[in-house]
């Protein structure tokens, strides 16, 4: 039996399940606020055309709208600065082979249930390593925090000094990215870095150090807790958009029951 | 009778209307509403005024129309509409002085040999709303400056009206009744007035408010209805055995003293005097009285103004005389439009109509005894806060 | 003595609400005069250029020297009720359904003959002061007031049929993150409104006015997003039939013309919510608004548009915001003609800068959410379709008027000559 023949039959059967890591695209989800002055993410946006009516008699749709890091998203390399020359750094230029592979997840929550600005430090990794084995290369690696199941002004928990959700830390990305060679980073918070990831240095670690050395992100997920730390196997395709820096996107997960 | 102040000082005498007779007196009688066309009754009423004086329709050289609800037609449709060819034609867009206005250009124009024989006719329809739709288009003043402010239509405008009159002049509502009621009276004379019941003054003082202080039984009840008469010549009208009236006066004058901030009087104020010398005779020589009775308050100023009382005396004027066919002073013998009826242009005809039958003495059931010199009062056209157009005539006749 | 209002009972749900009427609209030009007038609360008559005779009704020659050089001046609104009915029926359903209604002939001092309606605390005859006003056909008309103003007197039926005013209505504020909604929810309980809704748009994000507007009595904070269609119908679901005063504040500015900014980001913000967010609301609320005029003391009265007087010409330094600000105007005309019939009046506060981030770098005068807040209810409480507040925007509107074309030649130039 063919690999992908055992893995159709291993669906069907219930031995292999698809665990959805992906928002619904709602216009009151929140996305990144930067200072004013800079130019926003646009939300979602969902604007009838016609519902079965006099603007379209046997037909419903819509026109949607939506920035490229809106909803549960996928960054490009060309997202940040650090990635600009990576060749073959925006959507539509990514080898789709990237768009399916191994995941590991290191599961913070306890951590981040106690302290909204919980770090992942290298220290935590290599604890992590230590029960479940080194990080394989190619992987992608995703910080399990529960955050996703907070909702309304929670979620953001902006304050007057800015946004407080738990990240790594410039060594911890640094430690994934240049020492184990990660495929990319997830989250369930809004972005790869924490809410206070501008006051690291480099500001914003992940942003810098995942796109610099042309690896990917992803967030907004959710239900990481579905996830077993190793083992699965996780989809994300963004869309294929001509130079885009990102995308949102139905992120799934394999695993075996 | 106050002197009236002229506007211009007169150098040259008003020409007679001598050899001008009036004939033919026809009503077609009121409905309420009709579902027939302003054509419809114009028609009837020139072709019973035709068949009166014993003419057919190719007989007359001459027509003078008046109508509020002949759009989009004019009296250049009719003529077409109605098979008419004359060589004179007039379009009297007067109202309640329609009447008198028509007949002195008619009389002019047989005088002059411009015309043999003309009609004068009015006539309106009256649909269920054609009253209120009539109202939204009746002047430009009126949609600017004066329907914005309730609505009231004519009522509100007479209702300000009578309420300054009231005040200047103590008149009280009982004075105002009492025209109302005998009009009534002389209404149930006449077998085609709309109202058939007896009208008491009590019952007029309990009616339902309309516009303070008018009230239901100072309001004429708008319908469908047409006059007409024909102008000839007195040789013509000799020669073919009618009866008929001489015009011995008339006068009309329009947007007279404008700087009266409330119309309390009409523009015979300026031409009374010069009616009265026309016709060679005086107040006390009126037989009979036909006033525009949109409003009772309005038939007063036309008592006053055309002399038979001062300035402002009008309600002891009517307190002191009465308004009957039978009385000393008959006043709207047909019932004037308070109970006859008020068919729109026709009722610029309704007093001129009757008068000529007074004078005729063919005037049946509503005959004055010895009815020989009728006058004959006209009014109309609210523009905004007042009734531009007025005028009056005295006919002439041999009597009953 | 008019009879102050009482606070409605609530709806008996078995009743028809009452179809909306409204009063004679139909005007020649010239009388259009006195509507322009109304809109911004002046009494003005025609006045001849020749012989200086103040004239009315509006005509298009002097009634005195026939001269043609007739304008619209402001002048003496005192007069003399000279006599007055009660019409207690009409053939007109608007004037019907609202008898009986006071109206009397006013001598003014400056000469003309005036029918108006008479507000119910001016004794017979007595000597009145003359006001200029919108009808609900949005027509103007002259009201006569009581020379001293007495007790409740904005009560007075004849007069609020007139006006928009707050008093015992329930109001939207739609954007409560706006620096001026608590100023204006204030001023608005102030007036007496009972209800003031506000809509709150992100509740994910911190609102610094929250705490101010929850401070005032009667305020509702309920999410409203001007730039989510469906975010709109569900608010419009929930309170759309209890909003009688809807006041769009909701504007999204940022500095910068066409060639600074060098994308279109923020001018879609712009343009999304300074225009597409009215339309959408518009959409939502206005036809429940317009069944709602005549629904008795809380009946929908009016739609107030906050726009920057920039809106009449544009200031390049902010030039892609005034580019909205136009659209949102004209967007306004077009609600004023779909609005037409019911008589919801669509209220426009002229604005110059505002006291906020996006204006600091602008010298003074600057307006103050305190004073748009008082305009604006006064703007209401008159009945008023253009209101103009703070120096600068009258300032601009004078100039507007003066030249268009000279007023565009210098905001090019820096908004001087």
């Amino acid at each position: 039996m063919s690999a992908l023949a055992g893995l159709t039959q291993a669906l069907a059967s219930g031995a292999v399940r698809v665990v959805d890591l992906t928002h619904t695209l709602d216009p009151d989800f929140p996305v990144i606020v930067l200072p004013p002055e800079f130019g926003q993410c646009a939300r979602f946006r969902i604007e009838e055309i016609s519902a079965y009516d006099e603007r379209g008699p046997a037909w419903k749709w819509h026109n949607i709208s939506m920035g490229e890091h809106t909803g549960t998203h996928f960054d490009a390399p060309s997202h940040w600065i650090s990635g600009r020359d990576v060749p073959n750094g925006a959507v539509d230029e990514i080898d789709p082979g990237v768009f399916v592979g191994p995941v590991v997840v290191i599961d913070c929550s306890a951590g981040a249930a106690q302290d909204d600005d919980y770090e992942l430090t290298p220290k935590i990794i290599e604890a992590w390593e230590a029960e479940h084995g080194r990080i394989p290369a190619g992987s992608w690696v995703l910080l399990r925090t529960d955050w996703s199941k907070r909702s309304g002004a929670e979620y953001l928990n902006l304050r007057d000094d800015g946004a407080h959700s738990p990240g790594p830390t410039p060594e911890a990305i640094q430690l994934l990215v240049h020492d184990r060679d990660i495929r990319g980073f997830g989250t369930e918070t809004v972005g790869t870095d924490a809410g206070q990831g501008g006051h690291y240095t480099p500001p914003y670690p992940a942003h810098f150090t995942l796109h610099g050395a042309g690896k990917y992100g992803l967030q907004c997920l959710r239900n990481l807790d579905q996830l077993p730390p190793t083992g699965a196997v996780l989809l994300a395709a963004p869309l294929k958009i001509k130079g885009g820096t990102g995308s949102p996107l139905r992120v799934m997960a394999l695993i075996e029951n | 009778m106050p002197t009236p102040a002229s506007p211009t000082t007169r150098s040259r005498p008003r020409q007679s209307y001598e050899g001008v007779a009036l004939v033919a007196p026809a009503s077609v009688p009121y409905q309420r509403y009709s579902t027939q066309t302003a054509h419809w009754w114009i028609a009837r009423a020139l072709r019973m005024a035709l068949d009166a004086a014993g003419l057919r329709s190719g007989d007359l050289d001459g027509l003078s129309m008046a109508s509020f609800t002949l759009f989009p037609d004019t009296a250049v449709g009719l003529t077409q509409h109605l098979g008419l060819s004359p060589r004179w034609l007039d379009h009297i867009p007067m109202g309640g002085a329609a009447g008198i206005v028509a007949l002195r250009r008619a009389a002019r124009a047989v005088q002059s040999g411009d015309a043999d024989i003309v009609a004068c006719v009015a006539g309106d329809t009256n649909h269920i709303d054609s009253f209120r739709q009539l109202l939204s288009s009746f002047s430009r003043f009126q949609a600017d400056a004066a329907y914005p402010y309730g609505y009231g239509g004519p009522n509100a405008n007479f209702a300000l009206l009578t309420d300054r009159y009231m005040h200047e002049y103590g008149a009280t509502r009982e004075d105002f009744g009492r025209i109302a009621v005998s009009q009534r009276d002389n209404a149930l004379r006449n077998p085609n007035a709309l109202m058939k019941k007896p009208l008491s003054l009590q019952q007029y003082l309990d009616a339902r408010p309309i516009a303070d202080p008018i009230a239901l039984f100072d309001c004429v009840m708008p319908c469908a209805g047409a006059e007409a008469f024909l102008v000839m010549t007195v040789d013509e009208a000799e020669r073919r055995n009618l009866p008929y009236a001489t015009l011995e006066a008339a006068i009309e004058r329009h947007n007279a003293n404008p700087d009266d901030p409330i119309q309390l009087r009409g523009g015979w104020t300026v031409d009374a005097d010069q009616l009265y010398q026309m016709a060679d005779c005086t107040p006390q020589d009126i037989d009979l009285l036909q006033t525009y009775d949109d409003y009772p308050v309005i038939s007063m100023m036309q008592i006053e103004d055309l002399g038979f009382c001062a300035k402002g005396k009008a309600a002891q004027f009517v307190r002191d005389h009465d308004l009957t066919i039978d009385g000393d002073f008959p006043h709207n013998t047909s019932g004037g439009q308070l109970s006859a009826g008020q068919a729109g242009a026709a009722g610029g005809f309704l007093g001129l109509v009757e008068a000529i039958r007074q004078v005729t003495g063919t005037a049946g059931p509503t005959q004055v005894p010895g009815a020989r010199r009728a006058m004959v009062s006209g009014f109309g056209m609210i523009n905004y806060d007042r009734g531009l157009c007025s005028g009056a005539a005295i006919l002439k006749g041999n009597g009953p | 003595m008019t009879t102050p209002l009482r606070p409605p009972p609530k709806k008996n749900p078995e009743r028809r609400t009452l179809s909306p009427t409204i009063p004679p609209q139909a005007r020649s030009r010239a009388a259009m005069g006195l509507t322009a007038a109304a809109a911004e609360g002046r009494f003005a008559m025609q006045v001849c250029g020749e012989c200086g005779a103040v004239l009315y009704p509006a005509r298009d020659a002097c009634n005195k020297c026939l001269s043609v050089e007739l304008s619209w001046q402001d002048v003496d609104p005192r007069g003399e009720l000279l006599a007055e009915t009660t019409v207690r029926t009409s053939t007109n359903l608007y004037f019907r359904e609202r008898a009986p209604w006071r109206a009397g002939t006013v001598r003014l001092d400056a000469g003309p003959i005036i029918i108006c309606h008479i507000h119910g605390d001016v004794p017979p005859r007595a000597r009145v002061v003359m006001t200029n006003r919108l009808d609900r056909a949005g027509q103007g008309v002259l009201l006569a007031m009581p020379e001293t103003p007495a007790p409740d007197m904005e009560d007075d039926p004849q007069l609020r049929a007139m006006t928009s005013d707050p008093k015992l209505r329930r109001v939207l504020i739609v954007d409560g993150r706006s620096d001026n909604a608590p100023a204006i929810a204030k001023a608005l309980h102030k007036a007496g409104a009972t209800t003031i809704f506000v809509g709150e748009a992100e509740g994910w994000r911190p609102n610094p006015h929250r705490a101010a507007l929850q401070a005032v009595p009667g305020v509702q904070v309920l999410p409203l997003d001007v730039t989510d269609s469906a975010s709109i119908r569900e608010l419009a679901g929930e309170i759309g039939g209890k909003v009688d005063i809807l006041i769009n504040n909701a504007r999204f500015i940022r500095p910068g013309g066409v060639l600074a900014r060098g994308d279109t980001a923020f001018a879609q913000q712009e343009f999304d919510v300074n225009v597409m967010g009215l339309m959408r609301l518009a959409q939502a609320f206005g036809p429940g608004m317009c069944a709602r005029t005549a629904d008795g003391v809380n009946s929908a009265v009016a739609w107030v548009n906050i726009l920057s007087a920039y809106a009449l010409v544009n200031m390049p330094e902010f030039g892609s915001f005034a580019a909205s600000q136009a659209a949102a105007l004209s967007l306004g005309q077009s609600l004023r003609g779909e609005f037409r019939d019911s008589g919801l009046r669509v209220m426009h506060v002229f604005v110059g800068p505002t006291e906020d981030d996006w204006h600091q770098p602008l010298p003074p005068p600057k307006v103050a959410p305190g004073s748009l807040a008082n305009d604006l209810v006064k703007g209401l409480q008159a009945g008023l379709e253009d209101v103009y507040c703070g120096d600068v925007a009258k300032e601009l509107v004078a100039r507007f008027r003066a030249g268009p074309k000279v007023l565009e030649r210098e905001m090019t130039m820096g908004g001087r000559s």
